[in-house]
């Protein structure tokens, strides 16, 4: 059984359909069968991003509703064989997805995957819930500034009641992921620290992923970073964070951090 | 930096630009391709089975946007002993 893990943050633009095709292609690089779904109905990105927008015929809601058999609408990846996308409808709004709809389609992919991993729209809305409600991991994304934490904190709180793991009285796993961290304002004490935003939110680090042009250059082209450029620091942030994910106990480097291991954060896990 | 990377991201805009005319073109048009691909793989499908016996589920049609064509992908699996069935 594979696992599921929902990409979230509450607050948008915040890098989570960056960090879903990202963390997808560097596990599906190891070989591991990856799937990312896009649940950002109506305002789908997930396909321009992994730039297989030219091959969606079906899509999520497609499936739920019947129309299309799920093998139909997975597209598989051009570069990596074992890395597929099911992308979201761009017609129809988030009234098509059915709670009971969305559960046959992740506990079919959790059969077929070793990794399926959701893309949350923005919001505390339906579309959000629903990308969180199956999921075994959550990677809560965060940029360093303070509506973002608080979205988090707000995101967090729902995943903890809103989840069937919740219900059924597990915790779910919980990893922050501090996107678009700026170093040169870090320096200049512009932002909040590393250390403020892990204290606040409480929850262990999966990674920092710092702000570049790499980014947007991956995405002009199509491209998940890790695949775009495997060597830009953005690409090797998400690289270390998808080992994190698969269990290693890698330290987390603060970029840009010139203090060597004093700038480390060596399993620090909040309280 | 070496001189491919370099390359590379002289291009990232102009291959921005390229993708989203295409994107939009038929964002814009909206024929409701996925109508159009499911009306073709079950017709597909029905002239098939005229001749072999094949599993629905067997049978991808697939399509490709771009400018000025788009490309249909058909592919469809066929058993050995599909014929003498059908016969
Ligand atoms: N590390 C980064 N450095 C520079 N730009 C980034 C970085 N991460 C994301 N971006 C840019 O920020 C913008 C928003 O990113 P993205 O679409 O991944 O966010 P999102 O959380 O999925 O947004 P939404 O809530 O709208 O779905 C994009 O233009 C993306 O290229
Ligand atoms: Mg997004």
């Amino acid at each position: 059984m594979g696992k599921v893990i929902v990409v979230t943050s509450g607050k948008g633009g915040v890098g989570k359909t960056t960090s879903t095709a990202a963390l997808g292609a560097a596990l599906a690089q190891t070989g591991a069968k990856v799937v990312v779904v896009d649940f950002d109905v109506g305002l789908r990105n997930l396909d321009l991003v992994m730039g297989a927008e030219r091959r969606v015929v079906y899509d999520l809601v497609n499936v739920i509703q019947g129309e299309a058999k799920l093998t139909q609408a997975l597209i598989r990846d051009k570069r990596v064989e074992t890395l597929f996308l099911l992308p979201a409808s761009q017609t129809r709004d988030k009234d098509n997805l059915t709670p009971e709809g969305v559960e046959r389609v992740i506990t079919a992919l959790k059969k077929a995957f070793d990794w399926v991993i959701c893309d949350s729209p923005a919001g505390i809305e339906r579309g959000a819930t629903l990308a969180m409600r199956h999921a075994d991991v959550a990677i809560v994304v965060t940029n360093p500034e303070v509506s973002s934490v608080r979205d988090s904190d707000r995101i967090i709180g729902l995943l903890d009641s809103k989840t069937l793991k919740a219900e059924n009285g597990e915790t779910m796993e919980k990893h922050l992921l501090l996107t678009r961290y700026d170093s040169a304002r870090a320096d200049r004490g512009d932002m909040l620290k590393v250390d403020d935003v892990l204290e606040i939110l409480s929850i262990p680090l999966l990674g920092i992923i710092p702000e570049s042009m790499d980014v947007l250059r991956a995405s002009n082209v199509g491209s998940p970073v890790t695949l775009a450029d495997g060597r830009s620091a953005p690409a090797i942030a998400y690289f270390e964070a998808a080992r994190r994910l698969n269990g290693e106990a890698l330290p987390v480097v603060v970029p840009g951090d010139k203090r060597g291991l004093f700038g480390k954060i060596f399993g620090r896990r909040a309280a | 930096m070496n001189l491919l990377r370099f390359f590379t991201r002289q291009q990232s805009g102009a291959a921005a630009r390229e993708r989203l005319q295409v994107l939009l073109a038929h964002d814009r048009a909206s024929t409701g391709d996925s109508e159009l691909v499911t009306k073709l793989r079950d017709e597909i499908l029905r002239a098939i089975s005229k001749h072999m016996e094949v599993d629905a589920d067997k049978v991808s049609v697939k399509l490709e946007r771009g400018i000025p064509v788009s490309t249909l992908f058909v592919d469809v699996e066929i058993p050995h002993d599909a014929e003498k069935k059908a016969a």
